[in-house]
């Protein structure tokens, strides 16, 4: 029997194509130096990295989020938090917005999942979930309010800020080689699998004996925390954050468009999403004088692709027999 | 608390809410038949307000008579929308639609601010000053008259859908797709049908809106949240649901406002969305899934 | 015309060309001039775009002007050349163009309009030490972090708000001193609770009272229960902080419930502008304003008025503060003789640039922030805008207190 999931087929790691990508990625800011490439390279890197978050609950337990920014602004404001106000490294800002996103990751999915919320009901109530940690980010003295905070200048390693870009480049790198190991460890793993299942049919996989609730639970806080992660770098890379910066609805949509556009469920389609992503926005700017043009064409790329290659651009590198039966699957499941 | 504050505050949400049920009620209906979550929904509302914008601006017609206009054009645009693109795509997974809608406003949104700028427009009419004294409150005369409008139409759309053969046909639809293609419906059609009258009202919300407010390209952003939440209150598909849940999130925000702040009390909304998800999420009076 | 620069612009064409004939081939230097370029960082899409937009405008109206006029004489007539930079209303992408055009060789950068977009990306330029001309973005916080590179021309909001208080201070004492409670609304990020902030210590010591500070979210649909709490508490002046859209709903729904005030009031009003005389008279009728503005006095001043508005757009504050910023930068590079980026920041520190048609006196630069700069109480009619203070560059006296509504 053939096995709908193209994802559990796979028994196999693909050695080669991790350590090329990986060389490629490590060589990069050798062979562009210039401060302008490397920051393109982080901004590239972070996206893959918080799109990767959204993945392996969105894509991989088929979880789709509205509100995953719910996260990021947590770990961005915990990070901040930490060494502002309680004084610590701001390397501890690290674990503490990983714990402050598994958290929020972990209420989130008690509440939602017990109230068997699925489908399109979960993504709207992430949204209202972020909108509400927002609202009270505006309004509490803990996060500065209105006035958002401020992180001191101060270049040095030890402060989690670099004189050269590089630092952060290798530091997001890191990040990004743990969240594509994450995901490609769910590939393979049972855990995994049976996300899959809960993602293709949760009614069978329940009938299959998986405890449906708890596995969402789970795939919730790791997201919450990859994500929360992805806030602390944020903070520290751009040194400035409010409510509207890091709890508004734009970053949610961005961690879901590079991985819908890039593939959904697959190790390397955040990555892939978030370079298509800015390659079309710089073709834009350089061919056109036109502005914004590159945000009308992302919406028009989401539709695309939802519409014609629901797996995303993955689906352009696979055989077209195994999206059909994918497709046929869904209807199945339906 | 002063009791005429209390009085005002009441007398304010209640009209507040009548004009997210203005813009709720389409939204209600294209998910009650289509089980579509109209994403776009902000989005179109912010072209039928540009359209109300230019059609004054330009052709001098009121706001109030581009209700003839902006109504049956919005019901043709939704039409096409729906057989061009949305209908071909409507066989996949309700989570794939809610994207296709997202990537729709995304880019409606960004088309609006490359042509017509960030900044928003105002319009200023003969009516638009006018105050009538409701009590301990002065109330603009627009907001009454989209009060008034706004009850019109969900209670109209209520008899359609009750009263009439196309209402019926709608029913069966919404209700069992499989079996009304059974009975010969022509549920595509329905479909186009249904999607057209739900952004029919938002051109009718747009011509009521324009005199008391005003229009930018993310002004879909300002209603979005708040029609998804009366339409999740008062239940997907329930124009009566429509009416309540937009009386009780408008009552909501004006009292959140009272008590704690503008700011703050924003925060009412959310919560009320989110309690109505985790404890009855088919809403007021939505038919239980 | 009696500029008095216009004779000395004579004279240094006149000199310049004297030098590039003794230097030999007047071909050779030609071909030696060389470029400057300036990278413009400006929201141009996104929501901000309108703002953007006029500040490209300025800006470039001001290269070509310079240009036009023989480009940067010290420089052997050395044009000027815009690079385009958006930054599509947020910092991230604010930061990816600085990075974009440091590549592209930019000598200085002119941004960014809103103060979220200014931090970061001046800290992204002050890593080049190229200099930043803020032309708006009002944030304190730009300037107060100790950049070398960072000048801005136009005041913060701290100057202002300070400004503000005292002329607030003096029409109030020309109308007997009716004004003694005061109401705050404030929108919730940095702008407003900043401002709010600021004005509530500061009021007080003019003699005005606070009796309330209400705070709104962005967006606010509503302000029906604000204007109503106001009534209630009947303040001599309401003084508003917030953006475009809010600010509209909420003068228009103090106007309509017939809110009586001595005073109206905004700092950095985000509303006030032509555009709300053009379409609200009624409403913006009698609203004062402390904000950025140019010298109505200043002939030159009034004549790219009614050029731009020729062209069919708005003479809007961000024309010409990204206006002025080019010129400020187009004189330190005359001083300097170079556009070397070391050479030029000294430049810009020592500077006493005056041919700015605003309203400030000639530039000195304190750790980057122009202290000669300052804003301006503006006062809607309903076809136009004037200033009212300070009375060295008012044209008419302000209405206060404003008639009431019965």
């Amino acid at each position: 029997m053939n096995t709908p999931s193209t994802a559990v087929l796979h028994r196999t790691v693909n050695w080669k194509l991790h350590i090329a990508v990986l060389a490629v990625a490590i060589a990069f800011p050798f062979v562009f130096p210039s401060s302008f490439m490397v920051n393109f390279g982080v901004l590239a890197l972070f996206y893959a990295f918080i799109g990767q978050s959204w993945n392996i609950s969105g894509g991989f337990a088929g979880q789709l989020s509205f509100g995953h920014v719910a996260f990021f602004g947590v770990g961005a404001y915990a990070s901040a938090i930490v060494q502002m106000r309680w004084g610590f490294s701001p390397w501890m800002g690290l674990p503490a917005s990983a714990i402050a996103g598994a958290v929020v990751g972990l209420i989130i999915a008690v509440l939602s999942f017990r109230a068997g919320l699925k489908g399109s009901y979960f993504a709207l109530i992430t949204l209202a979930f972020a909108e509400v940690l927002r609202i009270l980010s505006n309004s509490v003295d803990l996060t500065g309010g209105g006035l958002g905070m401020l992180i001191p200048l101060k270049r040095s390693a030890a402060n989690f800020q670099f004189e050269e870009r590089a630092g952060f480049y290798f530091v997001i790198l890191v990040l990004t080689v743990l969240s594509i190991a994450c995901a490609e460890w769910l590939r393979h793993s049972r855990f995994g699998a049976r996300l899959a299942a809960i993602r293709e049919n949760e009614d069978a996989a329940k009938a299959l004996g998986i405890d449906v609730f708890t596995e969402k639970v789970k795939i919730m806080l790791l997201s919450g925390a990859m994500c929360g992660v992805g806030g602390c770098f944020f903070s520290q890379y751009f040194l400035y954050i409010d409510p509207t910066i890091v709890f508004g609805v734009d970053k949610s949509v961005e961690m879901l468009l590079v991985s819908m556009i890039g593939g959904a469920g697959t190790v390397y389609g955040p990555l892939i999403g978030s370079l298509l992503l800015a390659f079309v926005s710089d073709i834009t700017r350089v061919l056109t004088q036109i502005q914004g043009l590159s945000l009308v064409l992302y919406g028009a790329l989401l539709v695309i692709i939802i519409a014609y290659l629901p797996n995303g651009l993955v689906d352009l590198f696979k055989s077209k027999s195994k999206s059909k039966t994918k497709r046929i699957a869904d209807d199945v499941a339906r | 608390m002063d009791i005429t504050i209390l009085a005002a505050a009441t007398i304010n949400g209640l009209l507040l809410g009548g004009i997210y049920t203005l813009v709720a009620c389409g939204l209600t209906l294209i998910y009650g038949v289509l089980h579509i979550i109209n994403f776009a929904h902000g989005s179109m509302l912010m072209l039928a307000m540009f359209g109300v914008y230019y059609l004054l601006m330009v052709f001098k017609v009121d706001p109030y008579i581009s209700l003839f206009i902006m109504v049956p054009v919005m019901y043709g645009f939704g039409y096409v929308l729906y057989k061009g693109v949305i209908g071909r795509l409507s066989n996949s997974k309700d989570e794939n639609i809610l994207l296709i809608t997202l990537g729709l406003s995304i880019f409606l949104e960004n088309v609006a601010l490359m042509l017509f700028k960030g900044d928003s427009r105002t319009i200023s009419v003969s009516y638009s000053d006018i105050m009538v004294e409701l009590g301990p409150t002065l109330v603009p005369m627009p907001k009454l008259i989209s009060f008034g409008v706004s009850m019109l139409l969900c209670i109209g759309l209520g008899l359609l859908i009750q009263k009439t053969d196309l209402g019926k046909s709608i029913r069966a639809v919404a209700k069992e797709r499989v079996g009304a293609r059974l009975v010969g419906i022509d549920v595509d059609k329905i479909f186009a049908i249904s999607y057209g009258i739900g952004l029919a009202t938002l051109g009718a919300a747009a011509c009521l809106l324009m005199p008391i407010f005003y229009v930018s390209p993310t002004i879909g952003h300002v209603f979005v949240l708040v029609a998804f939440t009366v339409v999740v209150l008062g239940g997907m598909g329930s124009f009566l649901g429509a009416v309540v849940g937009g009386l009780i999130v408008g009552l909501t925000e004006s009292f959140g406002g009272l008590f704690l702040g503008e700011s703050l009390g924003q925060i009412g909304i959310s919560l009320i969305f989110i309690l109505i998800l985790l404890l009855k999420p088919s809403g007021l009076f939505g038919a239980s899934r | 015309m009696t500029n008095p620069t216009h004779f000395s612009r004579r004279r240094l064409i006149q000199a310049g060309a004297a030098a590039s004939a003794a230097l030999g081939a007047p071909g050779l230097l030609l071909a030696q001039a060389r470029t400057v370029k300036i990278g413009l960082v400006h929201p141009v899409s996104g929501g901000l775009s309108y703002s953007g937009g006029q500040s490209r405008m300025g800006a470039q109206l001001a290269i070509d002007e310079i240009n036009a006029a023989g480009g940067i004489r010290s420089m052997g007539g050395a044009k000027l050349e815009a690079l385009l930079g958006d930054s599509q209303s947020r910092p991230e992408v604010g930061v990816s163009e600085v990075e974009r055009m440091q590549q592209e060789g930019v000598s200085a950068y002119v941004g960014c309009f809103a103060s979220a977009i200014a931090l970061a990306a001046t800290q992204a330029a002050a890593k080049y030490n190229t200099p930043f001309l803020i032309d708006v973005g009002v944030s304190d916080l730009i300037v107060d972090r100790g950049l070398k590179n960072v000048f801005r021309l136009a005041p913060g909001f701290g100057k202002c708000v300070d400004e503000a208080i005292v002329g607030l201070d003096e029409v109030n004492k020309t109308a007997r001193g009716i004004a003694k409670k005061v109401v705050l609304v404030h929108e919730e990020s940095e702008f407003g609770t900043g401002t709010a902030k600021l004005l509530a210590s500061k009021l007080p010591t003019i003699g005005v009272e606070v009796a309330d500070v209400i705070k709104h979210a962005n967006p606010t649909r509503d302000f029906t229960n604000v204007a109503l709490r106001i009534k209630t508490l009947r303040p001599d002046l309401v003084i508003m902080s917030n953006y475009q859209n809010e600010y509209v709903l909420m003068a228009r729904t103090l106007h309509q419930q017939k809110v009586d005030l001595a005073g109206m009031f905004s700092v950095l009003g985000g509303g006030f502008n032509y555009k709300l005389v053009k379409e609200q008279p009624d409403v913006a009728q009698y609203m004062m304003d402390f904000n950025h503005w140019y010298n109505p006095r200043n002939s030159k001043a009034v004549d790219m008025k009614k050029r731009v508005e020729a062209k069919g757009d708005l003479f809007t504050f961000e024309v010409y503060c990204s206006y002025n910023s080019i010129k400020l930068y187009a004189d330190a590079l005359q001083r300097a003789g170079t556009s070397d980026k070391e050479k030029v920041i000294s430049a810009l520190e020592t500077s006493t640039w005056s041919d700015h048609f605003m309203p400030y006196g000639p530039t000195k630069f304190v750790n980057g922030q122009n202290t000669g700069g300052r804003a301006a109480l503006l006062q809607a009619t309903k076809t136009d805008i004037d200033v009212v203070w300070p009375n060295e560059f008012a044209a008419v006296k302000p209405v206060f207190p404003r008639p009431k509504y019965n």
